[in-house]
């Protein structure tokens, strides 16, 4: 059914802390590994070591530099951005979907696309701003991130395990994962208190995965409002005699 | 959005074959007070000999039509990676249009294969049966164009088709191509008879009011495109808020699905041109039918048929090819 379940209490999802993601693409590859082997695997590729190799990864790590204007001039901030499924609370992706494939669990809110009804006309791609699907060439149907839904509910791995891959791999815990529906869980709280934001909410889609973003930096360059470069004031009256007249005599 | 052929071949041709249906179950429901007003001027035989005449005429186009929207729906499930499974996409018609359209592509050939096997089997087009089945048919070939437009339509994150202009360029333009074909398949000597259609003002409706507007239309709507903000890559990220951004490392050295199927900019540096070549043949061919005629006789109809086809193929490639979707931000292109 691609109509939506009611709204659940239950939100799980990602919140990922733009601060402290160094870009290393573990994520990416950690989750590449275990969904090739998982539940919903193989991800084939295409050409994988020739000269073009293409196939599908869930998880994409962008890297941007971002200009500030300062006090002291323009300074460039480096931000790694890991992009993936952001298991929207109302996604346009499920409800395009002809076939019912696509759709959104009542219980916990992944959305997840049945392999077994997935006929591949792509709609679900053009549906969903964030790029979170791609068609497998060689499987003919959509593949997107599933959270991980068979390793965090998988009995057989030890509790720690019990998390998405990307979680797990990335070397400084700048993945979280947890319940969004609840605002006392340990991710709600974070989000709340770093001010995490969801992409484009704009298009109503309602993402449950959040962004923290990058700190201010600490050195001791405020981020003037960009145009308005601050000027620095001087009293010549409270000047000593020979510096006033310096002042005068260099201000001609 | 990479203007791929089988869904430009679905649209255009189904949108064509469902116009000329629906001009079809138009003529079809006008035909018996064409009749009665000829009542006057002719015996019961003779009449009875002209409205056979129409019925081979009607049954003509109708087969016509029926491939073209056939062609165009085959064509559309070659857009599929799992064609077999092409029959599952009937099944959620309560929230997708792709399958509501679905839907009414196949109910519309109820009626088109009860009015042709009707009319194969010599029924008289002034019965009530013939009338029902052309409503039916006339209505859901204006569903079917519908629900075509609105699987762009309800795309949010393609600007160029999220808005009001698609629905109503998806009707004109399947009138549009319905009216040439029509006309091109009455003046064809098997079917050469009065028509309940009179192909002349078909012609000049199509050439003074349905070209023009649907030319304005997409003017009108080529203007919007040009204003609508686009989304950069501050808008995408969230990053807006900390200054300019920039991208300065894709996530991968290849293209993937996403820069394959969305980062097509070929046409955006081409659409000053392709926008004029098909502006000019949309209101050019029906318009050369009168000047064609006089040097090729009947068979100008086709040529026009051509000409029109051509212009709707390239607005239609245009349409896919210059739309932009969000996720490019992503990517700073």
């Amino acid at each position: 059914m691609t109509t939506l379940p009611p709204p659940a209490a239950k939100k799980l999802g990602l919140v990922i802390d733009l601060d402290i993601c160094v870009g290393c693409h573990a994520c990416a590859v950690a989750c590449k590994e275990w969904n090739d082997g998982g539940d919903f695997g193989p991800l084939p590729d295409a050409d994988p070591y020739g000269a073009h190799p293409s196939g599908v990864w869930f998880n994409r790590v962008h890297s941007y530099a971002v200009e500030e204007t300062t006090a002291r001039g323009k300074r460039e901030m480096t931000v790694h951005f890991p992009r993936s499924c952001l298991h929207c609370e109302t996604p346009a992706c499920v409800t395009v979907c002809p076939t019912g494939a696509s759709y959104k669990r009542a219980e916990d809110g992944i959305v997840l696309v049945d392999e077994d009804k997935c006929i591949g006309c792509q709609l679900c791609a053009w549906a969903c701003p964030y790029g979170a699907r791609e068609i497998s060439a060689e499987r003919g149907t959509m593949q997107k991130c599933t959270l991980c839904v068979d390793r965090i509910y998988n009995e057989t791995l030890d509790p720690a395990d019990r998390q998405p891959a990307c979680v797990a791999a990335c070397p400084t815990r700048a993945r979280h994962f947890g319940d969004l529906g609840d605002a006392d869980s340990p991710i709600s709280k974070l989000v709340a208190e770093r001010e995490g934001y969801a992409l484009m909410p704009e298009f109503g889609y309602k993402p449950v995965n959040k962004y923290l973003p990058p700190r201010p930096r600490r050195d001791g360059c405020d981020v003037a409002s960009p145009g308005t470069p601050r000027e620095e004031t001087l009293d010549r009256d409270k000047l000593p005699g020979v510096l006033r007249w310096l002042d005068r005599a260099l201000s001609r | 959005m990479r203007p791929t052929f089988s869904i430009i071949f679905f649209t255009v041709l189904s949108g064509a074959g469902y116009g000329l249906v629906f001009l079809v179950a138009i003529s079809l429901l006008y035909a018996p007070a064409l009749l009665a007003q000829l009542a006057q001027f002719g015996s019961a035989a003779d009449l009875d000999a002209l409205a056979g005449r129409m019925r081979l005429t009607c049954e003509v186009a109708l087969a016509i039509g029926a491939l073209l929207a056939t062609a165009g729906l085959l064509c559309s499930v070659g857009h599929l990676g799992k064609p077999l499974r092409a029959w599952r996409a009937f099944s959620q018609w309560r929230s997708s249009w792709l399958s509501r359209e679905g839907v009414a592509s196949v109910l519309a050939f109820v009626p088109m294969f009860g009015l042709l096997v009707a009319m194969f089997c010599d029924t008289d087009i002034r019965s009530n049966g013939v009338a029902i089945a052309a409503t039916a048919l006339a209505c859901l070939c204006a569903i079917t164009v519908f629900c075509t437009g609105r699987i762009y339509s309800s795309l949010k994150p393609i600007r160029a088709w999220h808005n009001g202009y698609v629905v109503p360029g998806y009707f004109l333009f399947a009138f549009y191509a319905g009216a040439l074909w029509i006309a091109a398949l009455y003046t064809m000597p098997i079917t050469l008879s009065p028509l309940a259609i009179p192909i002349g003002t078909l012609y000049q409706f199509n050439a003074f009011v349905i070209a023009p507007l649907a030319v304005g239309l997409k003017l009108a709507y080529w203007r919007s495109l040009a204003q609508a903000a686009k989304p950069d890559t501050g808008d995408a990220t969230g990053l807006r808020r900390l200054g300019s951004v920039r991208s300065f490392e894709q996530p991968h050295t290849e293209e993937n699905y996403l820069t394959h199927e969305m980062g097509f900019v070929l046409a955006r540096k081409h659409s000053r041109r392709l926008r004029t070549i098909a502006a000019l043949l949309i209101i050019g061919a029906p318009l050369a039918v009168w000047p064609l005629s006089v040097v090729a006789g009947d068979f100008a109809a086709w040529v026009v048929v051509l000409l029109g086809m051509l212009g709707v193929f390239v607005e239609r490639w245009l349409f896919f090819a210059e739309a932009r979707h969000a996720v490019i931000a992503f990517y700073g292109r």
